[in-house]
């Protein structure tokens, strides 16, 4: 029985170990460029990760509001009649969504929705002795909101609770207005006051938020806002962030509301991230072109050194294909190796990254790590190049006339 | 032990009008082999000879399988071979056909037992006891016993040529084709070199078709075919 390649691999393996340093010097390229893609895509995907994380960690996925009031033409115009109209545009009102209790189960049925949460949100003051701040008044159910951004993680002082009477305040904001944990201060709307004492501070990631932002319970903002039973916005976050575009666009056929999704809100950000992920693409093809030319021209000057001893392979009766195999397994081994070195680089620049580069509170900047399905794609993608440049060194030696290669 | 196959007796090869032409269809167009007729028989042992440019190497490539002729017609064992793919070709070279070049040329990478069941390795995928057990029989018999884990590089010409003549006979092939087998050696390595082909085809019974411009190696032959500018000037026994 013929052992599978027996022959192909015994040749391919020496005619490397006799190049020692040419093929060393190319293994060391393909580990550097398999280095180069692993570490940018780590690198680039824990940046969007993270950027993502902040951005999402204080926002609804999706966002569900009552319809903007609109001005209706006093009467329609007749066909074939021109009419000169001018209409100011309406002062928007707080309003509550119609119905939204039963839209809320409703919501929470889908399996695409994770959590749902309602929301009175308005404007006001907060005021302490002498200090006025304007505030976003947000009364939430913080049982279901903590499921939309995650509340109870961004504590920075105190416990998240939210009793009649009780607020949670955005770090900024409490040293604004010098208030700690358990202190007392009032929040005042166009329509009422009420005093409120902080059980909690967070911080949400995002300065202005901080600086503005006053949780209350959703009864408390009803009253405050003048909105009873009602919720301003319905809030909803999914399993999957990436879905959200196409389930609000089904949410806005079905329903009359007006609904965003967390993309429509930030797309300044999602171009970023696009360009970021194209410019990540194109240095890894990049890459990619130079690591197969690198393997190509030194399997063809290989080719070129060895004519004669693929000439006498070919007078002893290696058959074309034999001499063929025997150059696409050198692209395959210096390819794999050179992979798995790159691997390892790869694994040390990210462990360097993650000790070494600290943001100002001595923790990490943000999460790196190698995932095992990037590191085998880039593995096999890079042998599966180290093949693809063998091809045309190997068609140029299995081509070889034996009798000229012999004389060469 | 001499593991030794005997062929039966008969023409190994039979050629007639062979011609080849180099550039045919262009200005440079150059016959190099005008018609020429031979017959090889099991056994025999045959000088090549001819003044540079006569087309021995032409006509050893063409028995050889090594390259293909113009017009003629040429039987191997009674097989014909002038229509056979590249394939078919490497095939028949393999089974049929063992080589010695002039520069020996065994593969620097490979020792020199490594060197011998090469041919084995690229027939069957791996090299098996029989086999292995023949290789190290044959670098016995050419004196290489204690040589054979040495690279090429370790070894003098003489001995690398031993190790190619080895190498060719491994496959146990009725017909050995030998390019200047001496051309790159001494007096006394060449002496001994063309002494090994002499016992190895009287106690293997192997063909030899040796090509030398050494009329001293040549009267030591059974046969002499000797080519002047393409054609056969002479074919017949030497007589001592």
């Amino acid at each position: 029985m013929t052992a599978w390649l027996g022959f192909e691999t015994r040749v391919a393996m020496r005619f490397l170990r006799e190049g020692r340093m040419q093929t060393v010097l190319i293994m060391v390229g393909v580990a550097a460029g398999v280095a180069v893609i692993v570490y940018i895509s780590a690198l680039i995907s824990g940046l969007q990760a993270n950027t993502l994380a902040k951005t999402l960690g204080a926002q609804a996925h999706i966002t569900l509001r009552s319809l903007e009031d609109t001005v209706l033409p006093a009467a329609e115009r007749a066909p074939g009649e021109l009419a000169l109209s001018e209409a100011q545009p309406r002062a928007q009102r707080l309003r509550s969504v119609q119905n939204w209790q039963p839209l809320m189960r409703q919501l929470e049925q889908l399996p695409a929705v994770a959590g749902v949460s309602p929301m009175v949100a308005g404007a006001g003051l907060a005021l302490r002795g002498e200090a006025t701040q304007s505030i976003s008044l947000m009364g939430v159910d913080l049982e279901r909101y903590d499921r939309i951004v995650g509340l109870g993680a961004k504590v920075v002082s105190g416990t998240a609770r939210l009793a009649p009477g009780e607020a949670i305040v955005g770090r900024d904001l409490a040293a604004d207005l010098g208030v700690r944990v358990g202190d007392r201060f009032t929040v005042q709307t166009a329509a009422a006051t009420d005093t409120v004492r902080v059980t909690a501070l967070v911080d949400l990631g995002v300065r202005e938020l901080n600086q503005r932002t006053v949780f209350v319970p959703l009864r408390a903002a009803q009253s405050l806002l003048e909105l009873p039973g009602g919720a301003t916005t319905i809030d909803l976050s999914l399993h999957d962030v990436w879905a959200a575009q196409a389930l609000a666009d089904t949410l806005r056929e079905r329903f009359p509301y007006q609904v965003e999704s967390w993309q429509e809100n930030n797309a300044q950000l999602l171009s970023a991230l696009n360009a970021q992920s194209v410019s990540t693409s194109v240095i890894r093809a990049v890459v990619l072109v130079v690591v197969v030319l690198g393997i190509a021209s030194v399997l063809v000057v290989s080719v070129v050194q060895k004519s004669r001893e693929i000439g006498i392979l070919r007078a002893m009766g290696a058959t074309r294909g034999q001499i063929l195999r025997v150059f696409l397994l050198q692209g395959a081994v210096v390819g794999s190796v050179g992979s798995v070195a790159g691997l390892l680089l790869a694994a040390l620049l990210i462990a360097l990254f993650t000790t070494l580069v600290r943001g100002s509170d001595g923790l990490p900047l943000f999460n790196i790590t190698l995932e095992p399905v990037l590191a085998l794609q880039v593995a096999l993608l890079a042998t599966v190049c180290g093949v693809l440049a063998a091809i045309a060194p190997a068609r140029r030696a299995a081509a070889m006339d034996p009798a000229q290669a012999i004389r060469a | 032990m001499t593991d030794t196959v005997r062929h039966p007796p008969g023409p190994l090869i039979e050629i007639e009008g062979l011609r080849k032409t180099y550039n045919a269809g262009l200005p440079s167009e150059v016959e190099v082999l005008h018609g020429l007729a031979l017959r090889v028989d099991a056994g025999e042992f045959i000088a090549l000879m001819g003044p540079s440019g006569s087309g021995k190497s032409t006509l050893l490539n063409i028995l050889g399988l090594l390259e293909r002729m113009s017009a003629g017609s040429y039987r191997l064992q009674g097989e014909p071979v002038q229509h056979l793919d590249d394939t078919g070709l490497t095939l028949r070279r393999r089974q049929s056909l063992g080589f010695v070049f002039q520069f020996h040329h065994l593969l620097p990478a490979f020792s020199a037992l490594e060197n011998v069941t090469l041919p084995a390795l690229m027939a069957d995928g791996r090299v098996g006891p029989r086999q292995l057990a023949r290789a190290r029989e044959l670098l016995d018999a050419v004196g290489l016993a204690h040589a054979m884990h040495r690279r090429p590089s370790e070894l003098s010409g003489g001995m690398q040529q031993r190790v190619a003549i080895a190498r060719a006979l491994v496959m146990s092939p009725p017909l050995v084709l030998a390019d200047e087998p001496t051309g790159n050696l001494d007096t006394a390595s060449s002496d001994e070199v063309f002494g090994l082909l002499r016992r190895m085809h009287a106690e293997r019974g192997v063909s030899f078709v040796v090509v030398t411009h050494d009329p001293r190696l040549a009267a030591r032959c059974d046969r002499l075919v000797e080519l002047v500018d393409g054609k056969i000037a002479h074919d017949g026994p030497i007589v001592a």
